[in-house]
């Protein structure tokens, strides 16, 4: 169980990989997540779940390397296999009930909207998407998003490919013609999704985004992925990980992912060393 | 009086680690009998006609029957007695309060002191564990019934344990990587060794009992597809306590406030002491409070301490006279060093510009009328608010239920506070088939009652699939 069983390296820091977890497969619903640990001495980390395929019991995750553990998970290779993965965890995306709706992901958080987009898709809605990345070679899923909007509009911050612009851009122009859409889902950076909650606002369009707090077990026990929405501090991790992004303290959670940066550091540090030996 | 009756008073003392070395190390603070010690600390054990001390014991081990065993130098079968009551003798030696339960009845703490059953309990299942490979008890032939149990913490553990001896099929579910429940997640090393509890595991496990790490029942699999799909009988469910309380104060979420759940799960189960050679972090402050006065505060402050802390305050809102801890937990913690503030109460995290913790707000108490825990109500004093400086705090003052799994389970019935409701015999909920045991009955208690409503609930399964009367 949970061998690697596809790679797929989009570029030298963005990476896919598919897992054998049918147990996980056969509930996986768009917007949960799951809590892997690659080996005895890794630590838990939350992923969103970015693909599920119930009857080859397969679930897929899509990473960028920024600390010890997603390197490390990048450098494994098919056949490899996790220690653990937990899940799926989180409620799922509402979906069901709309006409029209607006999915916004950028960077490797366009990976988690897939399935979102896609469910909205199968429900009967009219998807429209905005995709963004710093540069081309970041852009990941453009055909599997292009496959379930019925409009895709892609964004990179430095015009290397498609429109030059912030995701927000288009965001704003498409919300300004067009009062039919129901709700927006935005997943990507946390400062991506301040944005795009603070662009939204003013049209009162019902808003969510996926929050992808620092976690220890995922299941409501540690309450290390406590956020604050309106005055409510919640958990990410069982109340979540979709929260109202109108409501939702950007700052405070921006803050309590940089918690462990000097760990994070010295961590990777200690990883390359041994590798380079 | 003689010198022999004299020595019979007082019982015979662990040798334990200094207080100034053991800060240094989460190795245990006790170091156990040695068989000498035990011989002379059973040599005390009077041999009731009618003990008192087996009534104290939530899972009625025959106590003087070990100890007088234990006077005959048989120390292994002095801990086949034990295991015929209780599967987890070497967790319950280190851990039962046993102060409020079996020795507070014992004859001899009349005139003196109790016999020390705890540490005879721990002599006798190390001294087993020592000699190597466990003696497995004759399993009776298989019933060809299947139960599942949510949980592996000591409820669960016990009631896998008992209906396997009885010839069930069990498979036990496990949320988090490792099985143990808080008894891995929770208890620090210095107080209960991970190797024993790893132990006591395998042993269950070479009983025959599946244990499955990893499945969060609830969301992977639901208690309906165990009933109705997975070919499960019964099913027990004893997930433990869930959600961790905060105070509900200004700056609770400010980097460098932990629940006590996450700061001793990250240094117990994630072993971030051993950082970083262990994947996960944790913040190692200078100055550290940490709120509450039972058990899980005096571990979480000590677990500070030994993190390399230069301070560490323990900060509760009643006197010493209302702490819930036990008094062995209250007087480690003092000597290693750690300044209990009592009558005192945070009214606000206060942050540095980059969002961590540098300061506490805090106001002094007075004890008023008595509340219903019949414990007097600790009232703010007017204008008594003081600031001190901290960088790390943990949030030690108990838990909520759970909602991940409860909520998946409509016709289960919950109490007010939201917790299972369930026969305190039998652990039947509202729900045919299903069980309950443990934290998520009770709210946060303790080990050994976990382990006692796993006792009963495993009887009240067996009954229940015997004769099929619910």
């Amino acid at each position: 169980m949970f061998a690697i069983i596809k790679k797929e390296v989009f570029s030298p820091e963005v990476k896919l990989i598919e897992v054998d977890a049918p147990a996980i497969a056969a509930k996986a619903r768009p917007g949960q997540f799951v809590v892997l640990r690659i080996a005895e001495e890794g630590e838990r980390i939350p992923l969103t779940i970015a693909d599920f395929d119930r009857e080859k019991g397969i679930i897929t995750m899509v990473f960028q390397e920024v600390g010890k553990s997603t390197v490390y998970l990048g450098a494994l290779k098919e056949g490899d296999k996790l220690a653990n993965l937990i899940g799926p965890l989180g409620n799922p995306t509402e979906i069901e009930g709309y006409k029209k709706v607006l999915c916004v992901g950028g960077g490797i958080g366009i990976a988690p909207i897939f399935p979102i987009a896609r469910g909205f898709k199968e429900a009967g809605a009219e998807v429209i998407s905005i995709i963004g990345a710093r540069t081309k070679e970041l852009l990941i899923f453009e055909e599997r998003m292009n496959k379930v909007s019925d409009r895709l509009i892609i964004t990179t911050d430095d015009g290397s490919y498609e429109r030059k612009a912030l995701v927000t851009e288009p965001l704003k122009e498409i919300l300004e013609e067009d009062s039919s859409i129901e709700k927006v889902v935005a997943i990507g950076p946390p400062i991506m999704m301040k944005f795009v909650a603070k662009t939204t606002q003013p049209f009162g369009i019902k808003t969510i985004v996926s929050l992808n707090s620092i976690m220890v077990d995922g299941t409501g026990m540690c309450g290390a992925c406590r956020l604050e929405e309106g005055e409510e501090t919640k958990f990410c991790c069982v109340d979540g990980p979709e929260f109202d992004g109108h409501k939702v303290n950007f700052d405070l959670l921006i803050s309590r992912l940089n918690m462990y940066l000097d760990e994070e550091k010295a961590s990777l540090e200690a990883y390359r060393k041994v590798e380079d030996k | 009086m003689s010198a022999d009756e004299k020595t019979k008073k007082s019982r015979v003392r662990m040798k334990e680690q200094t207080p100034e070395g053991r800060i240094r190390n989460f190795n245990e603070v006790p170091f156990g009998y040695t068989p000498e010690q035990a011989v002379e600390e059973a040599g005390r054990c009077i041999q009731c006609k009618r003990p008192q001390c087996v009534d104290g014991c939530p899972v009625e081990v025959d106590i003087p029957g070990f100890i007088s065993l234990i006077k005959e130098n048989k120390f292994i079968e002095s801990a086949h007695k034990i295991k015929e009551k209780n599967s987890l003798p070497a967790v319950c030696g280190r851990v039962c309060p046993q102060e409020e339960q079996c020795e507070v009845l014992c004859v001899q703490g009349k005139k003196g002191e109790p016999v020390a059953i705890g540490t005879l309990e721990r002599f006798v299942a190390d001294y087993e564990a020592e000699q190597g490979e466990l003696e497995l008890p004759k399993l009776p032939p298989k019933l060809g019934r299947k139960v599942a149990v949510v949980g592996s913490g000591p409820a669960g553990l016990t009631v896998a344990s008992d209906l396997i001896l009885l010839g069930y099929d069990v498979t036990v579910y496990e949320a988090l990587h490792k099985s143990g429940g808080v008894l891995v997640y929770g208890i620090p090393e210095f107080r209960l060794p991970k190797v024993i509890v790893q132990r006591e595991v395998d042993y269950i496990s070479k009983l025959g009992v599946e244990v499955v790490c990893g499945a969060v029942i609830g969301k992977m699999l639901t208690v309906e597809e165990l009933l109705n799909e997975k070919g499960y009988s019964a099913v027990f469910i004893a997930s433990g306590a869930g959600l961790p309380l905060f105070f509900g104060i200004p700056g609770e979420n400010l980097n460098g406030v932990y629940s006590a759940n996450e700061y001793l799960t990250r240094s117990n189960l994630m072993k971030a002491y051993l950082f970083p050679q262990y994947d996960t972090p944790i913040k190692k402050g200078k100055r550290v409070a940490v709120f509450g006065g039972g058990n899980v505060a005096m571990d979480s402050a000590r677990t500070a301490l030994r993190l390399g802390s230069e301070e560490v305050h323990l900060i509760y809102r009643r006197s010493r006279k209302e702490m819930p801890a036990r008094h062995a937990e209250i007087e480690h913690a003092e000597e290693e060093g750690i300044k209990f503030n009592f009558l005192t109460n945070p009214v606000k995290f206060i942050g540095d510009d980059k969002g961590n913790l540098k300061a506490l707000e805090c106001l002094r108490m007075e004890l008023g009328e008595p509340d219903d825990s019949g414990r007097r109500r600790p009232v703010p004093i007017k204008g008594s608010e003081f600031t001190i400086d901290v960088d790390l705090a943990v949030v030690a003052i108990g838990a909520g239920p759970n909602p991940l799994l409860l909520s998946t389970i409509p016709d289960l019935e919950l109490n007010r506070r939201g917790y299972i409701v369930a026969d305190e015999e039998t652990g039947k909920t509202s729900k045919r088939r299903v069980f309950a045991g443990g934290d998520i009955v009770t709210g946060s208690a303790t080990v050994i009652l976990a382990m006692g409503a796993g006792r009963k609930a495993a009887r009240a399964i067996h009954q229940y699939l015997e004769w099929t009367n619910w």
